[in-house]
């Protein structure tokens, strides 16, 4: 077993490895065949470990793997230990399949780029160091995956780095990332001066076992751990890294920047569900944030004009969903939601691939229209991937998103409040997604002078697994009405339990019904403005002002930051640089040199080389010497 | 007969020639000899000492300095030689290649 679980992590090390080693000479799709095949190679021995785990008893599931020490020193004593239990295991599959997914389709969207190569070695270090965040059995060893995959997002957002806009936003990421990075580092150092130990099942169980952390205390850990997660997953206040990100190659977008690292930060989260559950403030802070980013960046997402701006914000919008779940304490909604989120919004960053690789590179959806019968593929699939995220029965993520919005209902942690920016975001969602399907794929074309092309089938393939998978991912959540049983949560539930409900099962249906009906209001809103009346939204434009402006503008908010933060760090630079360093401590430096070079200067002037003068020198002081020696 | 100032006072005065011969004079080898001057007013006034004071130590002394003196001739015009053949010229004037 112990064999197993670490062949999952080394086949794409091993793929990263050879291709780095050997692949120089290689023909070009062998690279990505070898990125490919490693990564599904994981896939095939992780449903492996899932068999292997479903024959275990429910509350016997966690298998600790350790390998070997890693640190030891004083009362620290970590080891590389690696952690499978229903939630990682969740992880890795999702991980693996869909990234397995994409390594395929990349083979396909990258072809004749001259840095096909790297940009595989960087994918496959990518799941290399995703697959060590959510195995590891420690913080530290999640700490490790947790900058290896921002280092690879930053690697890859950069990766046509000659295009200095496109490095730069690869900086952004990781700058940005510095800051949540910085608190979750206190966060993880608090742990260890608290409970004395980083390993996740003896903190677990410690504080399980005893009482005496201060609320306090928690609340400072809870909320410092949550600073890193919001970072990563692009939560506010840190969220402004995300939609810049989209600068990187699509299938980039689609595996780091929607489907897996992002949720690292949720991840984190419910694998420290014991800890967080110490302090309902820090819960509710989390809570909070995640449906106030939902509905802030469903509102940014209505009015962008670039098709994958408007994914990038969808994106931070459903990863609030999810940290709202986990602030009520809907654990296994949660995750449910990552899996069937990164389905589906894997399909429709690939599917914005597909069009972008049609077009040859435009990204205004202004510019796009009526790429259905050019498109058939990815126009269909697209459109499934709308309705998923839209809520709209039947497919993925109306499962998931109900799950996350009864809780919010019904447990002691959630509150109307909260709910009610459920709903209002999930109509928001069905509307824009609506609008960049229309856009996209309906209506008239408006790209004249191209001649748009259906994507090769290495293209393709992975579009309809996707969208299969957005359709039936939700089986696995059924809610508590339909008699069929919950199989996510039930499987989650020994790591990460459900919260107290305050609401009997009979109000779940309420709760559904009403999603249903904003789900469909959103896509009927959006058929009258985009499709049927499109002179009314002018009107409706006209009449909402200034929030359509500030929203095509993204509430000012990097502007808020250039000038708030950015802009004084810069100048705080810029006088430690002139002033501090040029002239303080670089005059200090040269002074000092003049000084003993004029003096040397003058000294070397005794030393003519003239023997005879030292000799006279010598005659000199002996002189003296018998002068001092005799006087007395 | 007390000879012991005229003895001192021929040894200063040869030692005196040589440092003078030694800081006025440009000619290499002549330099050279100045310092033996010294080096043998230095044994004069040892063997002076040992005759006046009745002891062998100052003889013995200057059995030293003779041998000492014999391989610093050596080893000097050997290299005064070498000075030569390279440049042509022992004028100590010339020769201030090590000037600050």
């Amino acid at each position: 077993m112990k064999f197993l679980i670490l062949a999952i992590l080394c086949f794409p090390l091993f793929g990263l490895s050879v291709n780095f080693l050997f692949g120089r000479k290689w023909a070009e799709p062998w690279a990505g065949v070898l990125a490919t095949a490693a990564t599904t190679s994981s896939f095939v021995l992780s449903c492996f470990l899932l068999f292997h785990i479903l024959n275990l008893p429910l509350t016997d599931r966690t298998i600790v793997a350790t390998y070997f020490n890693w640190i030891s020193t004083g009362p620290l004593h970590v080891d590389f230990a690696l952690q499978i239990d229903p939630i990682s295991l969740c992880m890795i599959l999702v991980v693996t399949g869909v990234g397995s997914l994409i390594h395929l389709y990349s083979i396909g969207y990258m072809a004749k780029d001259p840095g096909f190569r790297r940009y595989f070695i960087y994918l496959n270090l990518f799941i290399f160091m995703m697959l060590i965040l959510v195995m590891a059995a420690n913080l530290p060893l999640l700490f490790v995956g947790w900058e290896g995959v921002g280092l690879c997002s930053y690697l890859l957002i950069g990766f046509w780095y000659e295009d200095i806009l496109k490095a730069q936003a690869g900086k952004k990421a990781f700058i940005v990332n510095r800051i949540g990075d910085a608190c979750f580092l206190i966060g993880m150092f608090l742990v260890l001066k608290t409970f004395g130990t980083l390993d996740f099942l003896k903190l677990d169980s410690q504080i399980l076992s005893s009482t005496t952390v201060s609320l306090t205390t928690a609340t400072i850990i809870s909320l410092l751990l949550f600073g890193g997660a919001a970072g990563k997953s692009a939560q506010i206040p840190l969220y402004i890294w995300l939609p810049d990100a989209m600068a990187g190659p699509t299938p980039v977008s689609a595996l780091i920047h929607a489907a897996t690292m992002v949720t690292a930060g949720v991840y984190m989260i419910i694998r420290l569900n014991v800890l967080y559950l110490l302090s309902p403030i820090a819960m509710g802070v989390v809570a909070t944030i995640g449906f106030g980013t939902a509905l802030f960046a469903a509102l940014i997402a209505i009015s962008q004009n670039d098709i994958k701006k408007v994914l990038a914000y969808s994106t931070i919008s459903q990863l609030g969903y999810m940290f709202g779940a986990v602030g009520v304490g809907a654990f296994a909604a949660a995750l449910f939601h990552l899996i069937t989120h990164a389905f589906f919004k894997a399909l429709l960053f690939l599917g914005s691939g597909s069009v972008i690789h049609a077009l040859h590179g435009e990204q205004d959806i202004q510019k796009m229209g009526g790429l259905r019968k050019a498109l058939p593929i990815t126009s269909k699939t697209f459109l499934i991937g709308v309705l998923a995220i839209s809520g709209i029965p039947i497919f993925a993520g109306f499962f998931s998103k109900d799950m996350i919005l009864w809780f919010t209902a019904s447990s002691v942690l959630g509150n109307w409040g909260l709910l009610f920016v459920g709903l209002t975001t999930a109509g928001l969602t069905a509307l824009y997604m609506f609008r960049l399907y229309v856009l996209t794929f309906l209506g008239t074309p408006r790209t004249a002078g191209t001649h748009p092309h259906e994507a090769p089938p290495s293209m393709s393939i992975p579009l309809i697994v996707l969208a299969f998978l957005s359709i039936v991912g939700g089986f696995i959540g059924l809610p508590e009405w339909t008699h069929f049983p919950d199989i996510i949560t039930n499987f989650i539930e020994p790591i990460a339990k459900l919260p107290e409900l305050t609401l009997g099962h009979e109000a779940e249906l309420i709760v559904t019904v009403v999603s249903i009906v904003i789900a469909f209001l959103g896509l009927g809103i959006g058929y009258y403005l985009f499709v049927s009346r499109p002179a009314e939204k002018e009107r409706l434009t006209g009449a909402l002002q200034p929030l359509p402006t500030w929203s095509q503008n993204k509430f000012y908010i990097d502007e808020f930051y250039g000038r708030f933060f950015v802009g004084p760090i810069m100048q705080f630079a810029q006088f430690c640089w002139q002033f501090i360093d040029v002239q303080i401590i670089d005059r200090a430096v040269n002074l000092s040199g003049s000084i003993w070079r004029k003096t040397s200067n003058t000294m070397s002037s005794i030393q003519t080389g003239n023997v005879q003068g030292y000799a006279l020198w010598m005659a000199i002081g002996t002189l003296f010497l018998i002068y001092f020696v005799f006087k007395g | 007969m007390d000879y012991s100032g005229v003895m001192l006072v021929t040894s200063a005065a040869i030692f005196t020639i040589g440092v003078a011969g030694v800081l006025i004079r440009r000619n290499a080898l002549i330099f050279f000899m100045s310092i033996e001057l010294m080096l043998n007013a230095a044994n004069l006034a040892f063997a002076s000492f040992s005759y006046f004071l009745n002891s062998l130590d100052g003889q013995v002394f200057v059995f030293f300095v003779m041998m000492v003196a014999a391989a610093e001739a050596a080893v000097g015009l050997g290299i005064i030689i070498a000075i030569f053949k390279n440049r042509k010229t022992v004028d100590l004037y010339d020769l201030r290649l090590l000037q600050g």
